[in-house]
């Protein structure tokens, strides 16, 4: 008797797990929240996109606290979402504690990496930014004037190390005279969303001669960008396209294509390929954008240029220097 | 003699004053196009009726058991203590040092250990402000809550430089050690047939935070030391000519008051996330003063405000879940709590004094 209810319970168990949801997917948003003209809109664009094309739903979520990072993942994986998006490398930690728990889920952690032998069912997404950079950074040594370009961070971590070695990497190869002036905002993450500060460094960064200035620091960014524009000299935006912001100042922007991860990743499903994807410009994951706000400022000869270090890039022929690899910079000092 | 009896004080007027907020809040609720009826079902759902939710709920009320005993100590003594995220991070700091440079040999040692340290840690970040007070003046507001600013920046300082893995991108200690882990809720009470508090958070530093319930109200109301923070708190001049010393207690009841706050680390960096994370605090030193002002610094008034905002931490998230209800109401509803209970406790308070006093005449 106890056996047959027992049994006749979980099946009504699993009946009810599987129409609760019939495999939507699901995404949650770092802190920093779902509106930040960066990072996570880029991905909750890249949602949106997947539920107008397809007309699928999907849940989403804004944390609030540390503690609810773990407690997100579990509600969505027993609720039956699959598969279950992350954005930010801070969901890295939680998903390798959580994953075993479901394996019949799969996670998708963008920016953070999991061990794919360990966690079978966690696709870790990385993007080749350090290769977008170095476009961008030939762009920014072709434009300059004083032979000295700027880059603003935000947060002092391995990843933002990577955009601006990248970035310089490209400038030296267009002007090996040229001087790359790096700045940090700071080491917390509040330093994602300080424009005000963002726009000290860009000002103190002008003063010591830069005349293009690239920014890979989120809300900071905006600040960057802002200074620029006001002080008559060029800029840089990254993530999404932010050429838009100030047009005739805004360089290019270097795209990271966080919501065509997301995207895909909804599309594939409960299908997903796991393991781990390095988006570089082979798969036009990373790339540096082009549209009417800065057509003028994109001569024929520096789209040629970068055009060119593109394909050499994606055939091997060159080789841009990655700062996580080793934690270590050959263009620049931190 | 009181005007109202004192099961209407401690019951009635916290209770009618959540009633107006539970109200206005589903006023709101209404206003941005949702059901309230349907959106309060799915918070005691989702936080009250399943073990999972409850274990969730006891996790966030622990939290605030230790904030809100941490702000009703010094209150005795007539303190505002506004510094207690700063205490917790220390209290984490301390916890994260015990548990990754001693070789633990089981959790119990550990815990005690643990303990200790984040009570050290809360404690000594507390003795500055309350020296300062103390001897030179300077207002406990002003400095707890500037020393708030000065933890968060050693805790940065400390995480980034020291204690973070190479390579890692986040600000965040290595993890702890495996026999520093605190059994979990579900670990001590699930059989093999049920699984209870299914990955719930809630862990052994619940039951430490009831007992420290138990101990405040030891302190205060049956031994000499809280009979003098009392003293001291209703009247200095009183307690100075008594022989009591202003200087001692403010400085006593600060470290207690931080190290109740620094033990806090103990459920969120020790029993939760098993590493020091950078915002180990998650605002529970803050919302420790709401809690403390709704339980009228009272152990068991401080326990039930502690399960109500532990619920409505854990009824929030679940809303966000279940309904498209954003997250950001739950800090709307929290702050309607705080306002009525808190700032409107007389419009509540007034009427039912006055309600009461009939009442007697008409007996009389």
């Amino acid at each position: 008797m106890t056996f047959f209810a027992k049994t006749l319970g979980t099946v009504a168990a699993l009946a009810l797990s599987a129409g609760a949801a019939l495999a939507d997917p699901a995404l949650i948003y770092d802190l920093g929240g779902k509106f930040d003209k960066s990072f996570n809109e880029a991905a909750y664009n890249g949602a949106e996109r997947w539920a107008e094309e397809t007309g699928g739903s999907y849940r989403d979520i804004e944390i609030q606290a540390e503690a609810q990072r773990e407690q997100a993942l579990r509600r969505f994986a027993e609720a039956g979402f699959n598969p279950v998006v992350t954005t930010g490398f801070s969901y890295a930690s939680q998903i390798a504690a959580v994953a075993p728990d479901y394996p019949d889920t799969k996670f998708v952690t963008i920016d953070g990496y999991v061990d794919p032998e360990a966690h079978p069912n966690v696709l870790s997404i990385l993007f080749a930014e350090h290769q977008g950079s170095y476009l961008v950074g030939m762009m920014a040594a072709m434009a300059s004037e004083s032979d000295t370009v700027g880059f603003v961070g935000g947060m002092d971590i391995p990843l933002i190390r990577k955009f601006a070695c990248g970035y310089a990497q490209g400038v030296l190869a267009v002007n090996p005279d040229a001087t790359v002036i790096a700045n940090m905002t700071g080491t917390t993450p509040a330093a994602w969303n300080d424009p005000v500060k963002g726009a000290e460094l860009a000002k103190a960064q002008i003063s010591q001669g830069a005349d293009v200035i690239y920014a890979a620091a989120g809300g900071t960014g905006l600040g960057v960008l802002q200074t620029a524009a006001d002080e008559g000299i060029l800029s840089i935006g990254v993530d999404s396209n932010q050429n838009y912001l100030h047009p005739g100042s805004v360089l290019t922007s270097m795209l990271k294509r966080v919501d065509v991860a997301v995207y895909d990743a909804m599309t594939a499903g409960a299908d997903l390929q796991t393991g781990v994807i390095a988006l570089g410009l082979d798969s036009n994951g990373v790339g540096y954008a082009l549209d009417d706000n800065n057509a003028d400022l994109v001569s024929e000869e520096m789209k040629a240029a970068v055009d060119a270090a593109r394909e050499q890039i994606i055939a091997g022929e060159v080789t841009v220097h990655d700062y996580s690899e080793d934690d270590s910079c050959p263009a620049l000092d931190f | 003699m009181d005007k109202m009896p004192a099961w209407a004080d401690a019951v009635l007027v916290p209770l009618i004053s959540i009633l107006l907020a539970a109200l206005i809040s589903a006023l709101v609720i209404l206003a941005i196009g949702h059901n309230p009826v349907e959106a309060f079902s799915i918070m005691v759902k989702e936080s009250l009726t399943s073990s999972r939710g409850i274990g969730n709920t006891l996790y966030y009320t622990t939290n605030f058991i230790f904030t809100g005993l941490a702000v009703a100590v010094a209150f005795h003594a007539r303190m505002f203590n506004i510094g207690g995220e700063g205490q917790v991070l220390l209290g984490g700091l301390g916890v994260a040092l015990v548990c990754l440079y001693v070789p633990w040999p089981h959790w119990t040692l550990a815990l005690v250990g643990a303990t200790v340290a984040a009570g050290v840690f809360g404690a000594a970040w507390a003795l500055i402000p309350a020296y300062l007070q103390a001897k030179r003046g300077s207002h406990i507001v002003i400095t707890t809550i500037m020393f708030n600013f000065i933890a968060a920046a050693v805790l940065n300082y400390v995480l980034v430089n020291m204690l973070r893995p190479r390579g890692a991108m986040e600000p965040a200690s290595g993890p702890f050690p495996e026999p520093t882990h605190l059994p979990t809720f579900q670990e001590m009470f699930s059989t093999a047939d049920t699984v209870l508090f299914r990955s719930a958070p809630v862990n052994v530093s619940f039951f430490l935070a009831v007992l420290a319930c138990f101990a405040v109200w030891l302190l205060i109301w049956r031994t000499r030391l809280g009979y003098q923070i009392r003293a001291f708190g209703h009247s200095e001049s009183a307690a100075r000519y008594a022989g009591i010393s202003p200087v001692r207690i403010t400085v006593i009841a600060m470290l207690i008051s931080g190290g109740l706050a620094g033990m806090m680390a103990l459920n969120a960096t020790m029993g939760e996330a098993e590493r020091l994370v950078l915002n180990a605090s998650e605002g529970a030193g803050f919302i420790g003063i709401a809690v403390a002002l709704m339980g009228r610094s009272h152990p068991f008034g401080i326990f039930m405000a502690a399960l109500l905002f532990g619920f409505l931490y854990q009824g929030g998230l679940e809303l966000a879940f279940w309904t498209g209800i954003p997250q950001q109401l739950i800090t709307v509803i929290q702050a309607l709590v705080i306002l009525f209970t808190g700032a409107l406790d007389n419009m509540v308070r007034m009427p039912l004094e006055k309600l009461f006093l009939a009442l007697r005449k008409g007996k009389a």
